[in-house]
């Protein structure tokens, strides 16, 4: 039999569940509801509402925050596919109010300034799955022992450059493997390490991937880049500034879209890419004077 | 039989994958025209409806299903994909197309958005009891009655169906892949 009182809401498997539903799709970075529409369009799986795109908040400095709840209103009113929103790391009142407005997956993000330089924010507290970035296997752990129910790579958003995307994903599912060959003995010491929860590693060493959904993001800018993720075992991407900082933003949202999901066929890869006008400019990663992947801890 | 392909495009594909090979049925990824010809029955799994609309338009997979949908074959959706096969789809896109090849009307996230999705237990025809993991799922408001119920879920309001089928065509509001219980994907098979 089955009746409300056996109805459970915010459970680990409902809240890790929607991000399984996003795999092998793009989430796209909009700041107003004509950006979100654009998405949709593009066949986005989900879109990330905020302010700033992270290249404008590169460009503008001060103290990046969460966005304002009409704007999110208004773009949850104008989609239909998830709306993601940030909030600043370990500020967990920023958090309870996006999870009052219904948003669908909370962003405990670096692309804003950290409101906590200690903690992050308990996501086991709330019914509103977070997700959160991660540069390295013992971080990723950290945050889902934390509860986050998703992982992305956090590259180093706003730049345009895949660098460091690949060098976090590479780090990440190198050390999975390092896990996996591991002898028992040995895993006590890269749980200390890692400074991470040691079931977490001792699944990770059973199962062979992390025990929510990884996907990258940070400087994600050309079909090619979407492929390249893909192919390094990310399960969707999260454009940020590459797709409305690009020549042509309907173009490239499609492009990627496509690549994302056909992403280890060069053919399609190539007739997506043909004709797409310029990418975001970017920026060399050496030239940076502020690293947001250094962010968060 | 011969082999359940399921639809690749986008979604929780490997976990229908996985239920299929642990019912040691042979299974394949779909995501091109030909793929689809290899295969015997399909499914479409979870995942964005609209994104998978869109892909399956521009993959060239969207005529070569509905040729096979009017030819018979069998086809279990679960949560997008149960949207994908509807006769109407309210709370859509303005431009949300379905294959129409369930007699159904169901209503995008008609539980709510995720803060509301949840897990329930659900009652099968028979009598027994199988997990149910709704997220942001749609919900059936109406069937034709050529539409039979299959699985229901009970709570303050009343009584919705959650599995349904016509025919060779089956739908889940719910996710029966994302659990250990194998039985729907097993009743699909074994109706093949």
């Amino acid at each position: 039999m089955s009746d409300s009182q056996t109805t459970r809401t915010g459970s680990t498997l409902v809240k890790r569940g929607l991000a399984d539903m996003l795999r092998g799709g793009v989430i796209m970075d909009v700041v107003n509801p004509e950006q979100a529409k654009v998405a949709e369009d593009a066949g986005a799986v989900a879109v990330m509402a905020l302010e700033r795109v992270p290249a404008d908040i590169r460009r503008d400095g001060g103290v990046a925050r969460m966005s304002d709840p009409q704007m999110i209103q208004e773009i949850q009113a104008t989609v239909t596919i998830p709306v993601m929103a940030k909030a600043r790391i370990g500020h967990f009142a920023e958090a309870q109010v996006l999870e009052a407005l219904g948003v669908d997956y909370v962003d405990e993000s670096e692309v804003l300034t950290p409101a906590d330089e200690e903690n992050h924010i308990d996501k086991w507290a709330f019914t509103v799955p977070f997700v959160c970035g991660a540069t390295n296997l013992g971080e990723a752990l950290r945050r889902i022992g934390e509860g986050a129910c998703l992982i992305r790579s956090k590259g180093e958003a706003g730049t345009g450059n895949v660098v460091e995307a690949v060098r976090h994903l590479r780090s990440i599912t190198a050390m999975i493997r390092r896990c996996q060959s591991a002898d028992a003995n040995e895993l006590y010491a890269i749980a200390k390490d890692l400074r991470a929860p040691l079931p977490l590693v001792l699944e990770v060493a059973e199962t062979g991937h992390l025990p929510v959904p990884l996907f990258c993001a940070g400087g994600i800018s050309t079909p090619a880049d979407a492929s390249l993720v893909r192919q390094l075992g990310a399960e969707a991407v999260f454009v940020g500034s590459g797709i409305f900082k690009s020549e042509d933003p309907v173009r490239m949202a499609h492009a990627i879209v496509e690549a994302s999901t056909h992403f280890d066929d060069p053919s399609v890869i190539a007739k997506v890419s043909t004709g797409l006008g310029s990418a975001m400019r970017g920026w060399e990663t050496s030239s940076l004077e502020q690293r947001l992947a250094e962010r968060g801890w | 039989m011969g082999s359940v392909g399921v639809l690749a495009l986008q979604g929780d594909v490997r976990e229908h994958l996985a239920t299929l090979s642990a019912l040691g049925v042979e299974s394949a990824r779909v995501r091109t025209p030909g793929e689809l010809d290899a295969v015997d029955a399909l499914v479409l799994p979870g995942g964005e409806s609209t994104a998978i609309a869109h892909l399956l338009v521009t993959s060239g997979l969207r005529e070569a299903l509905g040729e096979r949908l009017a030819a018979g074959m069998a086809v279990l959706g679960t949560c997008a994909g149960l949207i994908l096969l509807a006769r109407e789809v309210l709370d859509g896109r303005a431009d949300q197309w379905s294959y129409g090849a369930l007699e159904v009307s169901v209503r995008r996230n008609g539980y709510g958005r995720q803060i509301a999705s949840f897990e329930a237990p659900l009652e099968l025809a028979d009598g027994s009891s199988v997990p149910g993991v709704f997220i942001r799922a749609p919900r059936i408001l109406s069937r034709s009655s050529a539409v039979e119920v299959l699985a229901t879920y009970t709570h303050a309001d009343g009584t919705d169906p959650v599995l349904v089928r016509q025919g060779p065509v089956w739908g889940a509001s719910f996710h029966p892949e994302l659990t250990a219980d194998t039985t729907v994907h097993r009743l699909f098979v074994e109706s093949l």
